[in-house]
């Protein structure tokens, strides 16, 4: 895992199959990094959660509004506890 | 009620409002267009899909509300995406709706198949892929809801053909889908921003796209002139004062007059209304207004500290803002700020070189404007003639003014035009162009001539693309290359070609007798004005540069 401060963001948002093109683009045409992500449907899958690890830098603020306004993102938060699942994820795939 | 997905979607279409839809048929969206026929719904035949989506931008520009323009898969989606994205970048409200192959048929490269939903996503404020005749219901409406609430935008809507051509039984039609209200602004905000403006010895307002979007160029001029404080315009803020008002300043940015960029120099507060801090507006960023606090108005959050860090930022309707900002903001002369604005504006005012004269650039702005009715709409295309256009046209009205801003796409201002004058067929629609310009959607004159449009063509005739030239000769040495055309054509004999009366003013024994006639003409015509390939715009700042800095449009030059 880099060094560099991270953050984690959880977002929730309609669950069909252009939402993840809409969310991973948006961070790709503003050259932002994603180091992980882990998707997945929740509750009777209309709907999906999203967990985003990404840098802490000054412009994750820009990047949460513009996240914000896409239509299938419902919410947004950022978690302290979701940095554990990553750290699971990695234990797997090394 | 039992119908088809295309005849649903043509229901859907009438009852958002919708009476002329801009286009070109194809394969997959033939079930669409055998619908149309049957609707109330006029079809304008456009020659390619990017005069289409331009036509729907002009529609939508001179109106405010949302427009629609339809393609086919493949090449007809491709073609449109110019248009669209010129519209995600100047917050445009138009619908577009888009045929794709049968959904048994997505993901195996079929004829004219291309990935509509993915191409667009980067540049549409959303899109859609329609999976069932069911999901038109929900879609329509919100395709019109989220392209006219908050900042508006384009949305695609793809619609397999398959989808098209389902049978669906219907009880109720849903509601049309209508904008959100607007958000508005926090009182503890309306008050803050009041206390900073009535403590700053030096604001400006600059105002932009939103300030015309929200319709608040009422309550702009009011606060203005009670509090005495000038208003600059970005490129797409222009008209939302009267050129000729005391407090207005003109354009600001790369090609502004002198004067307008000194006062932003100097200001010690600066109102930011619907505007988007564009480089082409600031200038190196971080010496615009460099002694100012900042106090920024947009409906879009994102906009607030994207690119200056306000000193307060207020995510509300521009038009709600000012008018709560009305009542609280103190009546002041700021005698000391008005005259040194004034001494500003005398010495160092917009000039204009050739006005007089119709076969030079400001002179054939000005003539044109002085021979057209107040009412009249302009475009442009995108290069010199655009600034120029920006420079001297004497605008007095918001939507008098439809140019590409964001995206600079040459070609958006023939079929934008034609597209404002099926929106206001009563009034007249003049589009500034280039030779450049014009070549790059030049097959829409058959659509105005098909049409019977009320479009005048003024084109600015340089042989060559001359904003190019003039960055090769300021900052390449001279260093022409590719922005000289060196087979020149006859664009009075192609417009006529097309079914389009056309002039030429270089061999005119009385140019403006001429230009009168043509703009006074019932029907589209085109004017062809050859003029001086060296002319540059002026001033100039230099691309990455402070607006301090800028080259050329020195009054002295003129007495010189």
């Amino acid at each position: 895992m880099p060094s560099l401060p991270e953050a984690v963001l959880r977002l929730h948002v309609r669950n069909h199959p252009g939402v993840m093109s809409h969310v991973c683009g948006l961070f790709a045409r503003r050259a932002f990094n994603v180091e992980g992500i882990v998707c997945l449907p929740v509750g009777d899958a209309t709907q999906s959660a999203i967990l985003l690890l990404v840098h802490d830098d000054e412009r994750l603020e820009q990047l949460v509004h513009q996240l914000r306004k896409l239509e299938d993102v419902l919410d947004i938060e950022r978690t302290t506890d979701g940095r554990e699942v990553f750290v699971a994820v990695e234990r797997y795939l090394q | 009620m039992k119908m088809t997905g295309a005849e649903l979607t043509m229901r859907l279409l009438e009852r958002q409002g919708i009476t002329t839809i801009a286009g070109i048929p194809g394969g997959a969206n033939l079930p669409l267009y055998d619908a149309l026929r049957a609707s109330s719904i006029r079809h304008v035949l456009a020659r390619h899909e990017q005069g289409a989506g331009f036509i729907a931008q002009g529609m939508a520009r001179a109106t405010g509300g949302a427009a629609v323009c339809f393609g086919t898969s493949g090449p007809g989606a491709t073609n449109l995406l110019t248009a669209i994205a010129d519209a995600k970048l100047d917050s445009i409200p138009i619908v577009i709706v888009t045929g794709q192959v049968p959904q048994a048929m997505i993901g195996t490269d079929a004829f004219q198949e291309i990935d509509t939903y993915g191409l667009t996503v980067p540049i549409t404020k959303h899109n859609f892929l329609v999976r069932s005749a069911a999901e038109l219901l929900a879609v329509i409406p919100d395709a019109f809801r989220i392209a006219t609430s908050g900042r508006p935008g384009p949305v695609v809507v793809d619609i397999p053909k398959d989808v098209q051509n389902a049978s669906i039984e219907i009880a109720v039609y849903p509601a049309p889908g209508r904008a959100d209200p607007s958000p508005a602004p926090r009182d503890e905000d309306v008050a803050r921003a009041a206390a900073i403006i009535n403590a700053a010895e030096r604001p400006v307002f600059l105002v932009g796209a939103g300030v015309i979007a929200s319709g608040a160029c009422d309550s702009l001029r009011r606060i203005a002139e009670h509090a005495a404080i000038p208003v600059a315009a970005t490129l797409l803020g222009l008209g939302a004062l009267p050129h000729d008002h005391p407090l207005f300043l003109g354009m600001v940015g790369m090609h502004a007059a002198r004067c307008t960029n000194l006062v932003l120099e100097e200001c010690d507060l600066l109102v930011g209304l619907g505007i988007r801090f564009d480089d082409r507006a600031t200038g190196k960023a971080a010496e615009f207004c460099p002694n100012a606090k900042i106090v920024h108005v947009d409906i879009d959050p994102s906009e607030l500290g994207k690119i200056k860090r306000p000193t307060l930022g207020m995510m509300a309707d521009v038009g709600a803002t000012l008018r709560a900002l009305e009542p609280v903001v103190a009546r002041k002369h700021r005698t000391e700020w008005t005259e040194h604005v004034a001494m500003l504006r005398t010495e160092h005012p917009l000039v204009m070189p050739g006005a007089d004269d119709p076969l030079d650039p400001y002179g054939i702005i000005r003539h044109t404007a002085a021979l057209l009715p107040d009412d009249a709409i302009v475009t442009t295309d995108v290069g010199q003639h655009q600034m120029w256009a920006a420079q001297a046209y004497p605008f007095t009205r918001p939507r008098q003014w439809l140019t590409s801003g964001g995206l600079g796409t040459m070609g958006f201002g023939l079929p934008a035009a034609i597209g404002a004058a099926l929106a206001m067929p009563e009034r007249t629609v003049v589009c500034f162009s280039g030779d450049g310009s014009l070549l790059m959607n030049i097959q829409e004159l058959a659509t105005a001539a098909e049409e019977g449009v009320t479009v005048k063509v003024v084109l600015l005739n340089n042989a060559h693309l001359g904003l190019v030239r003039q960055q090769q000769e300021l900052f390449y040495g001279g260093r022409y290359h590719a922005s000289r055309f060196h087979t020149e054509p006859d664009f009075v004999a192609i417009a006529r070609g097309f079914g389009v009366r056309a002039w030429d003013l270089g061999g005119a024994a009385d140019p403006v007798a001429t230009l009168g006639h043509a703009l006074t003409e019932p029907g589209p015509s085109l004017v062809n004005v050859p003029i001086d390939s060296a002319a540059n715009v002026y001033p100039m700042v230099p691309p990455g540069g402070a607006n301090r800095d800028m080259i050329g449009g020195e009054r002295h030059a003129l007495t010189a």
